[in-house]
């Protein structure tokens, strides 16, 4: 498939390059990343350029990779009146997102109590296949987190009320059907609340290098002080939940696009016109997914505070532990953008993929408004994790979005031929990072060589300027599933 | 039994298969014991529980797809991991299946878990004769 370099870190496949492309395609990649792209990345990404209403381009970030549906790093934006809506856009995991504190604590603080306070947050927070949450929701309650997302929680007493402030959206999406969720998906979502998964899912105590400060200023911002400083980092989301709302829908789209005429060249791209009463029901239930979302990483917070406080023997507050941002990065959202000169409803679509809007626009926080919406990328266990902050030029080319992450470069099944989990985790300890896992296996494929080098991605998203480095931080310790 | 091959180079961050098997009843049986052994090592499990799974589907492939997402669900819900049984397969679209499976418990201080596959996907997925028996291809989301 031919892609013309249209600038030094973008690429595009013309509409002609495969037959139903209604636009052409992008990808944000150096020379090293686009030669290292998996074929799976141009069929997927050209795939969703066919999909009707779809408006402007499709975009595919540096951290891009072979998913299903839409690659993984995939943006979309379709016409709100006449596009569709597709569960494969969004992913199963709806709202899987990457939630980061700050503390006033120092690494030197820390290390001395670094194997007592990963064995508390690893026993406080359940993880891995079958976990149970700390959360008890009965399935009406579960309807009043699904309308109300981290609001809920805060309300409960399980979160500060300014959490809300730095929250994307403020924790709770618009739009939330519970009505519009099968009981299936009540039935595997209400007893997860407070449980962190598996696979790429996280928590992560991290700390700042003397050479991880990108941005002072920005930094400042954020209460991003010194070297030493002590983060901590969630990447979880809807859970089961989720992943039935996306189940029931992805097959009652298949049934029906036939008679909205939709063809699709993946399956997996299974969708329906947004307007018409199964987009509609959809986007409820998803919006109601992305709000236990919300819920999950907050009463995960509130977790990580009583533990904090308990082994350092200090309240939270007086620790500092406040949420600098929590961020989306799988889900589809109603947005007003300018596309040739004039103002558009879009239904954007992000899976693998940030918002990243710039300074000044009105769903950033007030708190940052002069700098930008932060953008979390969480890297691998290894190499560490990124803070950037969206930008003007994110609004214009991107639709405001950026990458989400370092993105795989190989399979699960390939890594643990590779290494060993056990023979990981004391390498990681030699290294100066604790890692707690449910699983041994679940380690090795989650290695930092399974990964891209998050530098590079970070690299790409500077020089095409839709997004701005802020800072990087190291791991010290790792909760897994 | 049939055969399970990893597709390595397809949806990476997830799991890939090709299944292998002599005819359709093996082909879900051996989809079953692939997706109990990528969960949890099935030896650990607690205790053993019988169940009878009925479903119907218009095409195999998504029968496939409706058959997993019930093991994925009861999981998630029940707690329990299908390891074995046999699967009938009958119909010529629709297609019924009436599963009659064993399995255990996870018991979260004694069972060894693995992955924690969540979803089905329909992302190349496909039922179909190969080479005098059947070969399945599915993709699940990890």
């Amino acid at each position: 498939m031919r892609a013309e370099r249209v600038g030094e870190c973008v690429w595009e496949i013309p509409p002609s390059e495969k037959p139903g492309m209604r636009v052409p395609a992008r990808i944000y990649a150096s020379e090293a990343l686009f030669q290292a792209l998996d074929q799976g990345v141009f069929e997927q990404i050209t795939n969703v350029a066919c999909l009707p209403g779809i408006v402007g381009r499709a975009l595919c970030m540096p951290d891009g990779h072979w998913g299903y549906g839409f690659p993984i790093g995939g943006v979309a934006a379709f016409d709100a009146r006449s596009g569709v809506i597709s569960p494969g856009g969004i992913g199963f995991d709806i709202n899987c997102g990457m939630r980061l504190l700050r503390t006033a604590l120092t690494e030197a603080e820390v290390r001395p109590r670094l194997g007592e306070l990963v064995d508390a947050l690893f026993r406080a927070v359940p993880a891995g296949v079958g976990a149970r949450g700390f959360v008890d929701t009965d399935v009406d309650t579960f309807r009043d987190v699904m309308r109300e997302g981290a609001g809920w929680c805060v309300r409960r007493g399980l979160g500060w009320p300014e959490d809300l402030d730095r929250v994307e959206g403020r924790g709770c999406l618009p739009g939330a059907d519970p009505d519009a969720v099968s009981e299936r998906a009540v039935a595997r979502g209400h007893r997860q609340l407070g449980t962190l998964g598996s696979g790429n899912h996280y928590l992560e105590i991290q700390t700042l290098r003397p050479d991880g400060i990108h941005d002072a200023e920005l930094a400042r911002a954020f209460g991003i002080e010194r070297p030493g400083q002590i983060f901590v980092m969630l990447h979880c989301g809807s859970r089961g939940f989720g992943h039935q709302i996306g189940t029931d829908y992805l097959r009652a789209f298949e049934a029906v696009m036939k008679r909205y005429g939709i063809e699709v060249r993946d399956r997996e791209l299974a969708c329906a016109p947004f307007t018409s009463p199964e987009g509609q029901a959809y986007f409820g239930a998803m919006n109601a997914a992305a709000n236990t979302a919300f819920a999950n990483r907050q009463v995960i917070t509130h977790r990580v505070r009583d533990v904090f406080a308990s082994v350092f023997g200090r309240d939270a507050r007086a620790l500092d532990l406040e949420v600098i941002y929590d961020v989306c990065h799988n889900t589809a959202k109603l947005e007003r953008h300018r596309i040739n000169g004039a103002e558009r409803d879009l239904l954007v679509h992000r899976k693998g993929a940030t918002r990243a809007f710039g300074p000044g626009c009105p769903d950033v926080p007030p708190a940052y408004q002069r700098v930008g919406q932060p953008v979390i990328l969480g890297g691998s266990m290894e190499t560490g994790s990124s803070l950037l902050v969206g930008t003007a030029t994110a609004m214009t080319e991107t639709f405001g979005s950026t990458a989400h992450g370092a993105g795989r470069t190989m399979s699960r099944h390939q890594a643990k031929r590779q290494i060993h989990g056990r023979k990981l985790i004391r390498s990681m300890a030699e290294r100066g990072i604790m890692v707690r896992a449910v699983s041994e296996g679940g380690v090795a494929e989650e290695a930092g060589f399974a990964y891209k080098d998050l530098r590079a991605v970070v690299d790409v998203l500077a020089r095409t300027g839709i997004s701005c480095p802020v800072a990087t931080f190291t791991p010290i310790g790792n909760i897994k599933g | 039994m049939g055969s399970v091959r990893q597709l390595e180079e397809i949806a990476i961050a997830d799991c890939a298969w090709e299944i292998d098997a002599a005819d359709l009843p093996d082909l879900f049986e051996t989809a079953v014991r692939a997706l109990a052994e990528l969960t949890v090592d099935p030896a650990t499990l607690a205790g053993t529980v019988e169940a009878r799974i009925e479903l119907r589907a218009d095409s195999l492939d998504l029968l496939l797809f409706d058959f997993l997402s019930e093991l994925i669900y009861r999981r998630d819900t029940d707690g329990v991991v299908f390891h074995g049984g046999r699967v009938a397969i009958d119909g010529d679209g629709p297609y019924r299946l009436d599963a009659r499976l064993t399995g255990g418990r996870i018991d979260m201080a004694s069972t060894m878990r693995s992955n924690d596959p969540k979803a089905v996907t329909l992302h190349q997925l496909a039922v179909e004769p190969h080479e005098g028996g059947w070969r399945a291809r599915v993709v699940l989301d990890i």
